[in-house]
């Protein structure tokens, strides 16, 4: 048997090597003295490259040895890398094996937030090299070493992070919550927040699903509030809601209340209480009660909205409610004697035992402020006494004490009739309670020593009761899991281990050097073909995102070609082997590739010549080195496809790679989709086009070229020609200084000039008509301007960080011009100033859609440090970051009106090539501010 | 033996199996009309099967297979997989299951209907015995209603995990902790693939199909852990059920299971049989949004949001590589892919690049954000009131479109669900038809299309149970409707670009736009 399974595991198809891992668990079933082999085994298939066995093994791995760790090390990051491609079921094993992995071995995050200083893009890619690149790359990021910055977060750390943060958009909702809570108990704080639009998606899942999702989103929104409250209104109720889902629902969204949002979240409420279904109700006023608990604003108008829930005619509600206003009225008695007294004439009619309960207690406990209703409803109740409930019978006694201690003289009968019922009573917790009171209050010979401290007992303050979730300590338990879900440890649940004080030594996880055999010149190469190899091993970074060019399709086309070439060839030659070969098919490209290049280029220019018009100019003159040097790729990889004589079996997607030249080759022309032009605002913001066109049909027609026209630079625009302005002319400049009224607004001068020959009058800004979100700080009405003379004024406008055009009218005392200021992107931002490190960090959060990066050349003319940050600074009102490299520009703003950053970085080479990347949550300014700076850079 | 079996089950055969040994069933199961095999499935990778047959009077009471225990079986299973020429495997009797092995993931799987009846078991270690399924029927006693039966259950030694489906519940037994959307999805998974091979996932056409149904399983689930549940994969390995297949088994004898391995498992995109071939190569896209909404009383949007999926049906020869664009991607706010999409691509280019599968599945499925603004294309002006003290009350709603578009607004549905007291309702739509149906309480009215010179109404009384206090609150209108060729959000699909082929596909692009969960609350 054991043999079997060495001999499987060790066999050359990875189907039987993954059925191999899957008899290990099965093995060890059976015979557990067999474990030290077994692991042996699993070692050796941990080890293994392909994606198919990955999921399996690790499942083997934690059902036989979870607790040998040490075995993961040297397969963390290969493991990291394959987790993409490994089946659903692999992935959710694997994560949830990295989440136990990654708390024994990193430094917790969140311990300090100092420890987010550090630069993940160059870590990031460093260890993706050591994986990708194989053993080679070794030395190479030894020499970046030094001139990296200390970094605190482990580069294996952010790997991790990294890769599993695709998966938050798989299919599979298994996959998606384990890595939400591989986020929730391993991200840095600013990073957590990611996960929720994931989990809010499952929400329309099937309601099983949203059962477990929505138990696991209530755990969160009470540490990470915030996570959540942008969708708080995907978690309103429906009335066709299964109960269960609807109580969940509802206490996240108690969670999510704060004093901002509690005004919608309570008139939501109001529309819950009339459901029909009683115990979503009952539910609901509990809700009610946490609020107002929770947010003191709100107390009385919970308060008063509950009494009203008192005349309701359902006696649940009414219970419920009882129970809840108890709650806060204790919280701030003195003023709620109306309300007791109101409770009070309710014990006539509510006969649910725990509200009776609770009027009880609260009529003892506030006696002194019903001093004259208090006696009477213990009359009643002692009237009733047999005929209530245990729980009622208690609070009678205690009623009854308190009162006897208030208000002796009147209730001193009803009093001792209360007890010695209670004395014969069936409950002993009753008879039990009566004696101790009698012993307590009465005054007796002997035990006077008590029954004088017998009020502060009966009637100490006592504290409010503290309204919780009921998820508050669930987070204990690891997210997503059994144990989270019930409460309470399910067998076999392995403990999050709790982050470790100092880390363990990251260099266990450096993968050895194995014997190589073609090390000439390898590293040399290696730094040239970093910025498009890196994309072919399927990791492509989003430096990658400019590389939109027509050519890139083929590109990748190949590369899956050549992605499933290499996992044939694997499955044929030993590991080592195969490693050998990946470094040799990619050495043999680059060479072809050089020599080809030059031959491809002249076929190459017709081709990007043919373009033509497609592409925008400056994006076809930088692309076609790009361009070409991907449609290289694509040759080369299929000429190489044919004669590697070290492939055995030529797979059986080679022929592709043909076909998609020619098809890509063919199809240049009319291949041109908006996608891949830089950016296409109209499109994005379609709807604020179409208001900015209403407008435009109103301006004047000597306005329309500034309006379509692009504006750059701080230089003066015209807002109105003195010819249509029949005399007065008016230019604006953009001050960049900030605007003394408002933030958020963008500070204008606007230069007035009377050339007419009669003096102007009343100049003021009349009903602008703006887009919605745009709202403009007029200027103080000019009283005159006499011919000949100038003035200047300034206004502020809130562009709510768009480009759209604010339309005003300019009024003078006869006449009414239609203007428009159109901002251009770069000014809608003002600049900050931070450090490199911080710089760095703040890059870091703001990747993927975020992250707009541009190829270019600069020109001669500007390859000065001086020339560069001028032109940019022009263009964009940014400040300069202070940088360590002399090739690097870094300016940072931020947006007026939203205060999102805006990263932006141009990386210069000597040779004039450059890229510009830039980092904003505000993807349209981004595009457009890349866009922008291109062209003054380029120009 | 296989003889005998056939005999007493006439309808479906026993799953293929080489060697069939009869062990002492009688004595474990304690009763004397129980039989059991134990049988090798050629099919189930690494693992051997036995099959209980439980009869009482000639009645299939049920019917088990779980994984069984044997080393040298095992072990020469492995070999021949290799080998792939299930020869010389014969002779070995199998060693009895009822090891109460600890271990990961799915145990057992239990179908109830929905009057209660376990009527399909099925084991992956040792057999479970069915009073398991107890607790799960007093929770869901407890619970009332259907929907609200927990999925999780904490049993003494066990732990239910339940979903419902198409009126059936599918009760996992695990004993240790696994992620309970684990198994959750994977339960789905196991309807969905009911669904796909049989059109239906019903009691019926499980009982139909029993044979497949357990090989499906065996072939799904290896020792409680997912190996193969890809819907090309697994019809590669187990063909579906057609008229002819199963004349020509009944009478060849032979199975309708493949034998060989599936091509597609070991390459790199497990979601793809090879060799595909059609005479006419198409591709055809759906995309369908739907409109999740809650209105308010006043009219008011409380809520909304599109949610939207793209379906597709790509029936294209050999290895076609895909890719689709969208004129303006950016609208889609989250999305979650189909494996075979690669993500890269999309994060740089907002373009989808995939080699599909062969066949039917979902591409992705994309939200809409409610930042965005959703266009409600219809509005109900409603007024429905009770009368204190009496024994009835007023209803009449109106529907009229808004916003549509220019398109017309067809197959709309009002469901209302009417509060317990009501006894009858007695309207008159100026449109369609309407029923009610007085155990559930439900008003159903048909609507159809909406014309908007005459504007579809729904009045009429309604009586209330006398004597019963009226409802407290109105109830809330769900609404169904659809629009042909309009995505509500805007999406458009730009081009669809095939490359790795040479022949020129058939391409084609549908859009409707459906209402989802879209309530109107009064």
């Amino acid at each position: 048997m054991m043999l079997a399974i060495k001999e499987a595991a060790s066999d050359m198809s990875p189907y039987v090597r993954k059925t191999a891992a899957h008899a290990i668990p099965k093995l060890y079933s059976l015979d557990s003295d067999q474990k030290d082999q077994l692991i042996e085994v699993i070692e050796k298939l941990l080890a293994d490259k392909t994606t198919l066995v990955a999921g399996s093994v690790v499942m083997a791995f934690e059902e036989v040895c979870p607790e040998r760790i040490d075995l993961i090390h040297k397969n963390y990051r290969k493991l990291c890398n394959l987790l993409i491609d490994v089946e659903e079921w692999g992935q959710v094993v694997i994560i949830s094996m990295l989440t136990r992995y990654a708390r024994t071995q990193f430094l917790s995050p969140t311990q300090n937030e100092s420890l987010l200083e550090e630069n993940p893009e160059k870590a990031f890619y460093g260890s993706e090299e050591d994986e990708a690149k194989g053993p080679g790359s070794e030395e190479a990021t030894a020499t970046a070493l030094p001139a990296r910055k200390p970094y605190v977060m482990d580069p294996d750390h952010r790997l991790l992070l990294r890769n599993t943060k695709p998966l938050l958009q798989s299919r599979s909702a298994a996959v998606v919550m384990a890595v939400a809570q591989l986020y929730f108990h391993l991200a840095p704080k600013a990073e957590v927040g990611v996960i929720a639009k994931a989990l809010v998606r499952l929400l329309r899942s099937h309601s099983e699903v949203q059962y477990v999702v929505l138990q696991n989103v209530a755990t969160m929104s009470i540490k990470r509030r915030g996570m959540f409250e942008p969708y708080l209104k995907s978690f309103y109720i429906r009335s066709t809601d299964p109960t269960q889902i609807k109580i969940l629902k509802l206490e996240v969204l108690t969670n999510l209340a704060n004093e901002t949002n509690i005004p919608t979240v309570l008139r939501e409420f109001q529309t819950y209480i009339r459901s029909m279904d009683k115990d979503f109700v009952a539910a609901t006023i509990q809700a009610i009660g946490r609020c107002a608990t929770n947010i003191g604003r709100v107390r009385d108008t919970c308060l008063n909205g509950l009494v009203q829930l008192l005349s309701n005619r359902d006696e649940l509600v009414v219970a419920e409610s009882v129970v809840v206003i108890k709650k806060l009225l204790q919280m701030q008695p003195a003023q709620h004697g109306e309300i007791i007294k109101h409770l009070a004439k309710l014990t006539d009619n509510i006969q649910v035992p725990m509200a009776r309960a609770s009027i009880l207690w609260l009529i003892g406990e506030y006696c002194e402020h019903v001093p004259r209703i208090a006696p009477d409803v213990l009359r009643k109740m002692a009237k009733s006494f047999t005929a209530e409930e245990d729980i009622v019978k208690l609070q009678v006694i205690n009623l009854a004490a308190k009162l006897y201690l208030t208000n002796s003289k009147q209730t001193k009968l009803l009093t001792q009739y209360v007890l010695s019922l209670a004395k014969y009573d069936q409950n002993y917790d009753i008879r039990d309670r009566a004696r101790f009171t009698r012993q307590l209050i009465v005054p007796s010979e002997q035990g006077g020593a008590l029954s004088r401290h017998a009020k502060k007992l009966f009637l100490a303050p006592k504290p409010a009761p503290v309204l919780e979730s009921s998820f508050k300590d669930r987070d204990h338990f690891q997210l997503g899991s059994l144990s989270h879900l019930l409460n309470a440890k399910a067998t076999g649940y392995q403990e999050l281990p709790d982050w470790p004080e100092e880390a363990p030594d990251p260099s266990v996880r450096n993968v050895e050097v194995p014997e190589w055999t073609k090390c000439s010149n390898r590293e040399k190469r290696k730094e040239k073909e970093k910025p498009f190899y890196s994309d072919s091993e399927g990791e492509s970074g989003p430096t990658e995102s400019a590389d939109s060019d027509p050519g890139s399709e083929s590109e990748s086309d190949s590369k899956s070609s050549s992605e499933s070439g290499s996992g044939e060839s694997n499955s044929e030659s030993d590991n080592e082997d195969q490693e050998d070969d990946e470094e040799k098919g990619r050495s043999s490209e680059s060479e072809q590739s050089e020599e080809e290049g030059k031959k491809k280029m002249k076929k190459r220019k017709k081709v990007s010549e043919g373009q033509g018009e497609g592409t925008s100019s400056d994006e076809g003159s930088d692309s076609s080195s790009s361009s070409s040097e991907s449609e290289m790729t694509s040759e080369t990889e299929e000429e190489q496809v044919e004669p590697a004589s070290w492939r055995k079996k030529t797979p059986p997607s080679s022929k592709s790679a043909p076909a998609a030249k020619e098809i890509s080759l063919l199809d240049l022309e009319d291949f041109t989709p908006p996608s891949v032009q830089p950016v296409s605002p109209p499109m994005v913001v379609s709807t604020s086009l179409a208001t900015d066109l209403e407008g435009l049909t109103l301006t004047d027609s000597s306005l329309v070229p500034s309006l379509l026209s692009p504006v750059l630079g701080v230089g003066r625009q015209e807002l109105l020609h003195r010819v249509a302005g029949e005399g007065l002319a008016v230019d604006y400049t953009f001050s960049r200084q900030p605007f003394s009224g408002d933030p958020h607004m963008v500070s204008v001068h606007i230069h007035f000039s009377n050339s007419s020959d009669t003096p102007i009058k009343g100049l003021h800004v009349g009903t602008p008509k703006l887009p919605a979100g745009i709202s403009i700080q007029e200027f103080p009405e000019i009283e005159s301007l006499a011919p000949g003379e100038s003035a200047t004024a300034i206004m502020g406008i809130n562009f709510c960080d768009s480009t759209q055009a604010a339309n005003f009218q300019l009024c003078t005392q006869t006449r009414q011009f239609y203007v428009s200021i159109q901002p251009p992107v770069g000014e809608l931002m003002a600049p900050v100033f931070m450090s490199e490190n911080e710089f760095k960090k703040e890059q870091g959060k703001l990747t993927g859609m975020n992250e707009i990066t541009e190829k270019l050349t600069l020109p001669d003319t500007c390859r000065s440090d001086h020339v560069v940050v001028q032109k940019v600074t022009a263009t964009a009102n940014l400040g300069r970051v202070p940088c360590g490299t002399s090739d690097e520009y870094r300016f940072a703003g931020r947006t007026l009106t939203s205060g999102s950053l805006v990263l932006l970085t141009l990386d210069a080479q000597p040779t004039g090539a450059a890229q510009l990347t830039v980092n904003s949550e505000k993807m349209v300014i981004g595009t457009m501010l890349v866009k922008d700076v291109v062209q003054a850079l380029t120009q | 033996m296989r003889e005998r079996l056939r005999c007493c089950e006439p309808g479906p055969r026993l799953p293929p199996c080489l060697p069939v040994f009869l062990s002492s069933g009688a004595e474990r199961r304690g009763t004397p009309e129980a039989q059991c095999f134990s049988a090798l499935s050629p099919r189930s990778s690494g693992s051997l099967g036995s099959l209980t047959v439980l009869r009482r009077g000639g009645k299939v009471l049920s019917r088990t297979v779980s994984w069984s225990t044997d080393h040298s079986n095992l072990s020469a299973w492995l070999l021949l997989w290799r080998r792939k020429s299930p020869t010389d495997l014969s002779g070995r009797p199998v060693r009895g299951c009822g090891l109460d092995e600890p271990g990961k993931m799915i145990h057992s799987l239990f179908l109830i209907n929905c009057s209660g009846d376990i009527f399909l078991e099925k084991h992956w270690k040792s057999v479970v015995s069915q009073s398991v399924c107890d607790y799960f029927f007093e929770a869901q006693e407890k619970a009332v209603d259907v929907e609200n039966v927990p999925p999780v259950i904490s049993t003494p030694h066990h732990y239910l995990i339940s979903i419902y489906r198409d009126k059936l519940f599918f009760v996992s037994v695990i004993q240790t902790e696994v992620p309970p959307l684990f198994v959750i999805e994977f339960l789905h998974r196991v309807a969905d693939t009911f669904q796909d091979y049989f059109g239906e996932c019903s009691e019926a056409a499980i009982k139909d199909n029993v044979v497949i149904v357990y090989e499906l399983l065996e072939e799904m689930l290896d020792n409680g852990f997912p190996l193969a549940t890809e819907s090309n994969i697994l019809k590669e390995l187990i063909k579906p059920p057609t008229i002819l297949r199963s004349v020509v088994n009944s009478i060849t004898g032979s199975s309708n299971v493949g034998d060989t391995l599936p091509t597609g498992q070991l390459s790199n995109i497990p979601w793809r049989r090879a060799g595909v071939k059609y005479t006419n190569n198409e591709a055809y896209f759906d995309v369908v949004e739907e409109i999740d909404a809650i209105i308010d009383k006043s009219g008011s949007t409380v809520f909304a949001e599109i949610q939207g999926v793209i379906d597709a049906c790509i029936k294209l020869s050999g290895m076609p590589d895909l890719s689709l664009s969208f004129m303006n991607p950016r609208l889609l706010d989250d999305v979650s892919f189909h494996p075979c999409i690669r993500f890269k691509r999309w994060e740089s280019e907002r373009v989808l690049s995939f080699i599909p599968p062969d066949g039917n599945f979902r591409l992705i499925s994309y939200r809409v954000s409610s930042q965005n603004l959703v266009a409600i294309p219809v509005y109900v002006k409603h007024s429905i009131s009770f009368k204190e003290n009496s024994s009835c009350g007023r209803f009449d709603i109106t529907i009229g479109p808004k916003q549509n578009m220019g398109k017309t607004i067809e197959g709309i549905t009002v469901t209302v669900h009417m509060p317990k007291v009501v006894l009858n309702m007695n309207l008159t739509p100026t449109q369609g038809s309407y029923t009610f149906d007085p155990v559930t309480k439900v008003l159903t009215w048909d609507v159809g299309k909406i014309t908007p010179q005459k504007l579809p109404s729904l009045k009429g009384l309604v009586n209330l149970q006398s004597g019963a206090p009226k409802p407290e609150e109105n109830p809330s209108l769900n609404i169904q409707f659809k629009i042909q060729q309009l995505a509500i959000s805007g999406l458009k699909v730009n081009r669809l670009d095939m490359y790795g082929e040479k022949y020129k596909p058939f391409k084609g692009v549908k859009y409707v736009t459906k209402a989802g969960k879209f309530q109107v609350r009064t």
